[in-house]
């Protein structure tokens, strides 16, 4: 042995799996016990300890999730082409943004909900936003879906359908901000052989709370690439459900969060394969640094991918990291793979979560570089693969500059 | 000229059984234009001697002075030593995922020289580093040591050291884990970085090997913690010779507590 340190963790990596099966229960596959209705009254009011909810702080809902609160406020939406000072209408283009009634046959088409908050959404929503792409559009120019929540102290169900035709391609930025509750269904419908790429950013304001199902249908020979990141908010929880509609659904989903003291971030992930020769990727990466004395910062990740008997040929992954920055922080992460074939690709996990790695900081400072930038550097890093896929350059500034804002917080 | 001062230093590292010592009284003195090898058997304390010169925090310093330039080092932070002109290439380079070498070098450069090296110079720079150091120009652009071989993180702990010019380098068995090729091309660049400069460099290594390639001044013999004899050149041909037999056995009382 050498008296030299060698490259730990700074501590043990702390794994965290849950085999998600309630004991007791007869053994079902969670597709099995996974429920599905439009109708709000089909579910039971969540009383915490079910397994769906059993991460969520559900007083702080504010009755999303025991019908206690009406909707007095609507969510603002509007679509440009183009992605910041770059932006313009749509006229003339092969996309455009309807509001339709509740009855617009198009809707449901991405999935149905699966949660009672959801289905709250869905039985309460009185307009939808549909915006349909129909051409293939340039990577140079994105579209831009602004959410706007219903103001400080108000209440919102919504609905939102993105819709992809027959080989139409899109970078689609959808830009969450502003303040109030909001319940909320967000389809993703994708054609055969169509190809999205969209970031979901939830940068709300620190009142806000948002809990959302996102629907995500992908067609034969379709691709999606799903970013979510979740920056601001006092709770947001995401449910994006993947339902491969025929063989051939290449599927990548990304998640960055950072939460703060006192924030609750909730990424649940259900990928499920039930067809042939389908591929998907999963990697969320999080940082939480919470405040001395404190509520903690908690994010939760639950990532659940079901390859059924007849997915042969699935090729799947997932993996979730956490970075602990401070004390008084606590990520749950528990991935869930369910495998019904063994004619498959491959399919693996990994989830890790862990505190800074005191090495990697010795290292960069023994180079000279002053402590808070070697931080900078390291956090940078972890969620520079995520960052990095980003298509639209103006939003990967936006991104990096939010990290940057996040680590001045506590003087990092 | 520089000059870095260890006088009479005492390291000791947190244990499960409480502090332990690792070095009883190091004294030793390199000036530039000097290359000190230090040679002892494993777990004489060499490596702690190297950590404890750029401040790894696993390590306390219990008494003693090091002193570059009269300036105190031990009261400078981590980056501070680095600044102020120390260098330690590690035996065991650290992984940084996510940070480019290109990005980590100009960072590290910055910090260094005090301002930004202007683009145009500094590429050059690199590559012709690079170049000097048979490394492949795609590695700029790997996360920091990522999936390096033990031969490429040691030539690029000599690269960064090429490229931030300390005044003082200590060198941690730069050559261990290295065939003959790497060894050749790791101490071509070392000895480049000392023809083009006043470089003292300290190296620590537990072969005779690599001073074939890097001619030292002087030689240091280290046992239990402490400098046990000091010479010339032909000093490390005894250790080739007869090892450290004769120095463990005059030096090393309590060798059983070292670690193994």
């Amino acid at each position: 042995m050498s008296d030299a340190p060698t490259n730990t963790n700074g501590g043990a990596p702390v794994l965290d799996v849950d085999p998600g099966i309630p004991s007791g229960s007869p053994k079902l596959a969670p597709w099995e016990l996974r429920f599905t209705s439009y109708d709000v009254e089909a579910f039971e009011v969540p009383r915490g300890r079910e397994e769906q909810w059993r991460f969520t702080p559900l007083r702080r809902l504010r009755g999303l999730h025991d019908a206690s609160v009406t909707a007095d406020g609507r969510i603002d939406v509007s679509v440009v082409s183009g992605f910041g000072d770059a932006a313009a209408d749509l006229a003339g283009s092969g996309t455009r943004h309807e509001t339709v009634g509740r009855d617009d046959p198009r809707l449901g088409d991405g999935g149905i909900p699966a949660d009672r908050v959801a289905a709250q959404a869905w039985s309460s929503f009185t307009e939808a936003h549909v915006v349909t792409v129909n051409e293939a559009r340039s990577d140079d120019e994105p579209l831009t879906i602004t959410v706007g929540g219903p103001g400080a102290g108000a209440t919102a169900f919504a609905h939102m359908q993105l819709r992809l035709e027959h080989h139409a391609q899109a970078v689609v930025v959808l830009d969450h901000r502003g303040s109030g509750t909001v319940a909320a269904n967000t389809e993703f419908v994708v054609a055969d052989g169509a190809k999205l790429e969209v970031v979901e950013v939830h940068d709300w304001a620190d009142d806000a709370v948002y809990v959302g199902a996102q629907h995500l249908s992908v067609g034969r020979d379709a691709t999606i690439r799903h970013t979510s990141v979740t920056l601001g908010g006092d709770l947001v929880r995401l449910s994006p459900v993947i339902n491969y509609r025929a063989p051939g659904g290449d599927v990548e989903l990304d998640g960055l969060y950072f939460a703060d003291g006192g924030q609750h971030f909730e990424q649940r992930l259900l990928v499920d394969h039930s067809v042939p020769n389908c591929r998907s990727r999963v990697m969320y990466k999080g940082a939480l640094q919470g405040v001395e004395g404190g509520t903690a910062a908690h994010t939760v990740w639950i990532g659940d991918v079901l390859i059924r008997k007849a997915a042969e040929g699935t090729d799947t992954y997932e993996l979730n990291r956490n970075l602990l920055l401070t004390d008084n922080a606590r990520a749950d992460s528990v991935p869930n793979l369910e495998i019904e074939t063994g004619e498959i690709v491959g399919a693996g996990h990994a989830s890790a979560t862990g505190r800074f790695d005191d090495e990697q900081l010795f290292y960069l400072m023994a180079r000279g570089i002053p402590e808070a930038q070697a931080r900078r550097l390291v956090v940078r890093g972890f969620f520079g693969e995520v960052i990095q896929k980003v298509r639209v350059p103006a939003l990967r500034d936006r991104l990096e500059a939010a990290i940057e804002a996040e680590l001045e917080v506590v003087g990092v | 000229m520089s000059t870095l001062e260890i006088r009479d230093l005492h390291v000791e590292v947190e244990t499960e059984s409480g502090p332990k010592e690792i070095l009883r009284g190091v004294d030793l003195t390199v000036n530039s234009n000097e290359t000190h090898a230090i040679m002892g058997p494993n777990g004489s304390g060499k490596s702690t001697l190297a950590y404890s010169i750029a401040g790894h925090p696993k390590y306390t310093v219990t008494k003693g002075q090091v002193l570059l330039d009269g300036e105190d080092v031990l009261e400078m932070a981590v980056d501070e030593r680095a600044r102020a002109g120390l260098f330690l290439a590690m035996q065991y380079p650290v992984e940084v995922p996510g940070v480019s070498m290109s990005n980590f070098l100009r960072s590290a450069a910055t910090a260094t020289r005090g301002e930004a090296p202007k683009v145009r110079h500094w590429v050059k720079e690199v590559k012709t580093a690079m170049t000097d150091l048979e490394i492949d120009p795609a590695f700029a652009e790997r996360s920091v040591n990522e999936g390096f071989s033990g031969g490429e993180k040691k030539r690029h702990e000599v690269l960064q050291m090429s490229l931030l010019k300390p005044k003082i380098a200590v060198l941690d068995e730069t050559d261990s884990g290295l065939d003959v090729d790497a060894l050749r091309v790791v101490s071509k660049g070392v000895n480049e970085y000392k023809s083009q400069s006043d470089v003292g460099i300290l190296l620590i290594t537990h072969y005779t090997r690599i001073l074939r390639y890097i001619a030292p001044d002087r030689v240091h013999v280290f046992v239990n913690g402490r400098v046990a004899a000091s010479g010339g050149p032909e000093l490390a041909d005894e250790l080739e010779e007869n090892g450290y037999e004769r120095f463990v056995g005059a030096f090393g009382a309590d060798k059983e507590e070292q670690p193994a």
